[in-house]
């Protein structure tokens, strides 16, 4: 087998001079009754064009040609080829956590500029190696938030991703933690008075998303005014980072929980990506997962190092503040790579087409008779529709011209019936937005 | 030394600093197509909320700037690709690059987890082999590929105990974990909602299942096992662990990180484990990439599917596949969307890659691991003397005697240009040195392995300084760790620009 | 290092100065080299209560993290801020200017139970030699 680096022969050999006669023998550990005797049922084994051809067949079975206006957490960007030239660099892909740190100082250092350049982006004052990705990013920061303040109650606006409020969901319900979700204004933003009465001093956290879930930008230093004083922390978790180009970062919040998708990582069918805890210094012992620090060597030398392995689980066991271990690492580094290769020009001009281009998409589609825009907060690269009719029928009725819709929104919000979410990156062109008008004019033309 | 060191030393003293220190306004690495919609008023647009001038302090460098920077990072790093790991429990085996083409194929990196079903029965074909091949594997009945790593799996797990166990009308109180245990196991039973209890090895290094027997109340929820333990060795009781949790009604938690000693071999759910997580990026050799992403998917029996992670994945008699989202007994999601899909796509490439011969992979593991603790016994230490299977643990006994520690060796282990084994740990064995070298490693790199570790001791003996202050022939000596955690700099800032280490 | 005289101390390495309804608490000299370099301090804030025999802080050096347990129950008057700044004192000075907390005691015969300084160095000597057996 070619992964396997041995010869019959040298088998023969390392069995004698262990004086083992079979390899059997070295086995012997396990009762015989649990030993297999025959070999697995599994398909294979298959040589290196037989494994692509596999996966190129399966390929071929998903959505290629088609033009998607999904985003709903996951976004399409382009990416550079230099990144993936990077990430396969045998020294990046297939080290190991960096706890030797005199020949990981590649990986520590990588590690150093992502935690600067998340605290750059989100205006915090420190920021983690990674989370395994926004969703559970969001739930530790709830779990940060109640370790600090030693309250347990959370308020989370019903604005914030769908599945990244089930999985606090499913953390809460063994941690003592009460939830409750907040409404949201006709704007499309959060109630700030529902918020406001909801406010006692046994919340821990209020949780907010901007861009939310609806694509609307929440007013993050308000609602950090509003909820402070009350010795709550502010979560603001942030799905969509390339927003953070054009519009202002939630430097207000007490916890950032960003998910780094955006930057280098492609949508992968919902990973990996890499979701990432920023936050104020006096938090850092209570913030989970690793951390690159700065340090010097024996003879002088500027190196790094991890750093506060206190708060983890390989030295607090029972009482780490999280128990991550393995996280994003690469993913991280491809986000670094990203965001290095984007510079402060590029990712402000990222930012300003992905805003151009949404804007310019949703005047084209509410030209369509029956279409109107759903909210009225400020936006970056999505927004909800209204439409005449089911948006599953309309969807259907735009796949056999090779359009994937908008996200209908009826199914977590049941209020929000015959409503779509659309993203439009940087990677959707003007005459695949008019197309997508046209079409969808044509579908809302003909019969129910 | 220079005769004895066979493999080339790797650090480069290539001076590097920081992205940030070479950074000037107006250099550029990435450049957009030109935008052909009308462009937005972004200050208009998003009022109060705009950030006029981009992000402060953001790299300015240009391309072929990133490129070497990286570049240079990347040739500080040690790496499979250059030689062995032998981390205990981490299982570094080679990282098959065709994982690593098919990941990336358009239609396969690309895809959307909200698009159409009908739209992606390519990936769920995907999920659902690599489902079926884990179950064979494992010899379970039901599987979630959602968990994002072990801990993450370890965790689910622990809930699906819980969410099982109060159907039954009491999720009890405790977990029992053992003294050898990784450190994720007691913290993930705690977040879980149980306190933990500590379980002792015997003289054997085994569960000591006298001690179980009294332990195992009906507050215990579950013992969380890793078999083989943390010593490399398998838990020869097993099936009395077994019986003695079910009587009482409690649970078998198998943490998988050693399933590199049993695939192919035996089967964890022949043997009595309800539960367990399987690590992708140690068995399954999805890269680590300097830690992580991983994949802990959790297979289950029969008794605990109705409690998976929504979505589950379903098949329908004319072959299509769908996730269903209609489980009412669900503990829920555990994560957004369907999990590491790029890395359970690697996985499924190995798997298919061996097929049946899985257990090639495994007996070779065994070989080597024996063949190492052959030939280093009378060097080293060797606490306990029950067979090894894919690791073996000494301890830095006798050299501790000259003042020299399993940390000291292992850094020393660096000038022979090897990464380090596993210091410290398993707990149970006071200055630990956890040796696991996989399968991908040749009788070469074994032996060279060896004549390093010989080599070392004799230094031990005769030379301790030059071991306790190793490594000697790394770009950088060993690091102030007292400094970095008393002072944490955690990012760089303008104000305090350092000049470049040289 | 010498152990003063006028101290009392735990099994669990504490050392106690009771002067009248008030005293001083921190770690011994054994317990500092034990710990190594230490590189945090987690200590109560005043008007927090202690308990005798249970964890009132904790002490962290690189690899580890000890619990501080208290020698009397109280409530506490003052922590020791210099440590925030400077945690390395407590390896430089344990008895003296590394003081950790200053308690009012509530029961001060709670402390006779403790060892004086003669029998803290048996106790030590002894701990010393289980380790090289």
């Amino acid at each position: 087998m070619r992964y396997l680096p041995k010869s019959p022969a040298d088998r023969q050999e390392m069995l004698a001079s262990i004086g083992a006669k079979s390899i059997e023998d070295l086995f012997s550990g396990i009762p015989e009754r649990f030993r297999l005797r025959e070999a697995l049922s599994l398909p294979g084994p298959l040589s290196e064009a037989e494994i692509i051809r596999y996966f190129e067949d399966r390929a071929a079975e998903n959505s290629r040609g088609y033009t998607s206006f999904l985003g709903a957490g996951v976004y399409r960007h382009l990416r550079s080829v230099v990144t993936d030239v990077i990430l396969q660099r045998g020294e990046f892909l297939t080290s190991y956590t960096p706890y030797q740190a005199e020949i990981s100082q590649g990986t520590l250092q990588a590690i150093f500029e992502f935690q600067t350049l998340m605290c750059q982006l989100t205006g915090q004052e420190v920021a983690n190696a990674s989370m395994y990705d926004g969703s559970t990013a969001t739930t530790e920061a709830v779990l940060m938030a109640e370790r600090v303040t030693g309250r347990r109650r959370v308020l989370i606006a019903r604005t914030v991703h769908p599945e990244y409020r089930q999985v606090l969901r499913t953390f809460a319900k063994n941690s003592g933690l009460i939830v409750e979700e907040l409404p949201f204004d006709p704007d499309g933003t959060l109630s700030a008075s529902a918020m406001g009465a909801a406010l006692r001093d046994d919340v821990c956290a209020v949780v907010v998303q901007s861009p939310n879930f609806f694509g609307c930008l929440e007013p993050v230093a308000s609602l950090a005014a509003q909820v402070q004083p009350s010795g709550a922390l502010l979560v603001v978790a942030v799905t969509e980072g390339v927003s953070l180009g054009v519009v202002r970062p939630p430097a207000e919040a007490d916890i950032v929980a960003l998910e780094g998708q955006s930057f280098g990582l492609p949508p992968s069918y919902g990973g990996p990506f890499v979701g990432v805890l920023a936050s104020r210094e006096k938090y850092v012992r209570q913030m989970p997962g690793r951390l690159a620090g700065q340090t010097t060597d024996s003879r002088g030398h500027r190196g790094f190092v991890l750093t506060l392995a206190t708060r983890e689980q390989h030295i607090r066991r029972e009482k780490a503040t999280s128990n991550i271990c393995t996280n994003q690492a690469l993913c991280a580094l491809a986000a670094t790579v990203h965001m290095c290769l984007l510079g402060k020009e590029g990712l402000r001009e990222l930012a300003h087409q992905n805003l151009s281009k949404a804007q310019f998409a949703l005047e084209e589609l509410t030209k369509v008779p029956g279409v109107r825009r759903v909210f009225s907060a400020p936006f970056f690269n999505e927004f909800a529709i209204e439409l005449p009719r089911s948006v599953k029928l309309v969807n259907a009725a735009l796949l056999p011209e090779k359009i994937i819709g908008p996200l209908a929104l009826g199914t977590d919000y049941p209020e929000l019936t015959k409503r779509g979410l659309v993203c439009v990156t940087e990677t959707t062109s003007r005459a695949e937005i008019e197309r997508f008008a046209a079409a969808l004019r044509r579908v809302l033309e003909l019969p129910v | 030394m220079s005769d004895r060191i066979k493999k080339a030393s790797r650090h480069v003293n290539q001076s590097e600093g920081l992205i940030f220190e070479k950074s000037s306004p107006g250099k550029r690495a990435f450049e957009l197509p030109p935008l052909d919609v009308p462009p937005a008023d972004a200050a208009r647009a998003l009022g109060a909320q705009h950030r006029s001038g981009g992000v402060e302090n953001f790299p300015e460098v240009s391309e072929i700037e990133v490129l070497r920077h990286f570049t240079r990072l990347s040739t500080w790093n040690y790496a499979i690709d250059l030689g062995m790991y032998p981390l205990g429990s981490c299982t570094m085996k080679y990282n098959p690059r065709v994982n690593e083409f098919v990941a990336r194929l358009d239609g396969i990196a690309t895809e959307h987890p909200y698009q159409p079903q009908s739209l992606s029965q390519g990936c769920l074909k995907i999920l659902r082999l690599l489902e079926k091949c884990l179950l064979e594997i494992t010899g379970m009945d039901a599987i979630t590929l959602q968990p994002a790593a072990g801990a993450h799996g370890e965790l689910t797990g622990l809930l699906l105990i819980r969410a099982y166990l109060e159907k039954q009308g009491n999720p009890r109180k405790k977990v029992l974990v053992p003294d050898s245990a990784h450190g994720t196991n007691p913290a993930t039973a705690v977040i879980a909602g149980y306190e933990v209890e500590n379980i002792r090895s015997d003289s054997q290094g085994q569960i000591d299942i006298a001690a179980l027997r009294d332990q195992v109340t009906p507050d215990v929820a579950a013992l969380m096992l890793t078999n083989p333990s943390t010593l490399g060795i398998f838990e020869q009781h097993i099936p009395e662990i077994a019986e003695t949790l079910h009587a009482k009604g409690g649970l078998l938690y198998m943490d998988g990180a050693n399933m590199n000693a049993l695939a192919g071999v035996a089967r964890p759910g022949d043997f009595g484990v309800d539960v367990m997580h399987l690590n992708l990026h140690k068995t399954f050799s999805t890269p680590h990439g300097g830690g992580g992403p991983g994949a802990g998917p959790v297979a289950t029996k029969r008794i605990l599917e109705p409690f998976l992670p929504a979505p589950v994945l379903v098949e329908s008699k004319d072959g299509t596949l769908a996730l269903n989202h209609h489980r009412k007994e669900s503990i829920g999601r555990v994560r957004a969307f369907t999990g590491n899909f790029g890395v359970l796509v690697r996985a499924l490439a190995y798997t298919l890659a061996y097929g049946p011969g899985i257990r090639q992979a495994t007996e070779d593991a065994v070989l080597n691991a024996n063949y190492i603790r052959k030939h280093l016994e009378g060097v080293y230490d060797l606490p306990y003397s029950r067979p090894s299977m894919h690791e073996v643990v000494f301890s830095d006994a006798r050299q501790k005697k000259n003042g020299v520690s399993t940390i000291d060796i292992a850094k020393r282990l660096i000038d022979y240009g090897f990464h380090p084994y596993t210091t410290a740990f398993p707990l149970i064995v006071p200055g630990a040195m956890m040796i696991e070298p996989t399968e991908s490693e040749s009788r070469e790199e074994c032996d060279l392995f060896i004549d390093a570790m010989r080599a070392i001791a004799e230094e031990a003996a005769s030379n301790p300084e030059l071991v306790k202050t190793a490594p000697h022939t790394t770009r950088v000596g060993r690091l102030d760790e007292v400094g970095a955690a008393r002072k944490p700099v955690l990012r760089w800032k303008p104000a305090t620009r350092t000049e470049a280490a040289d | 290092m010498a152990y003063p005289a006028q101290y009392r101390y735990t099994k669990e390495h504490e050392w106690v100065h009771a002067q009248g309804a008030t005293a001083t608490v921190g770690i011994t000299d054994y317990a500092q080299h034990e710990l190594g370099d230490v590189v945090f301090v987690e200590l109560p804030k005043p008007g927090a209560k202690t308990e005798a025999g249970k964890s009132f802080g904790t002490v962290e050096s690189v690899k580890a993290v000890s619990e501080i347990y208290a020698p009397a129950s109280g409530e506490v008057l003052e922590a020791n801020t210099v440590l925030a700044d400077a945690p390395e004192k407590i390896n430089q000075d344990p008895h003296g200017a590394a003081w950790l907390i200053k308690i009012r005691v509530a029961n001060p015969a709670e402390l006779n139970s403790l060892m004086d300084a003669a029998a803290y160095e048996a106790y030590i000597a002894g701990k010393a030699k289980d380790a090289s057996a």
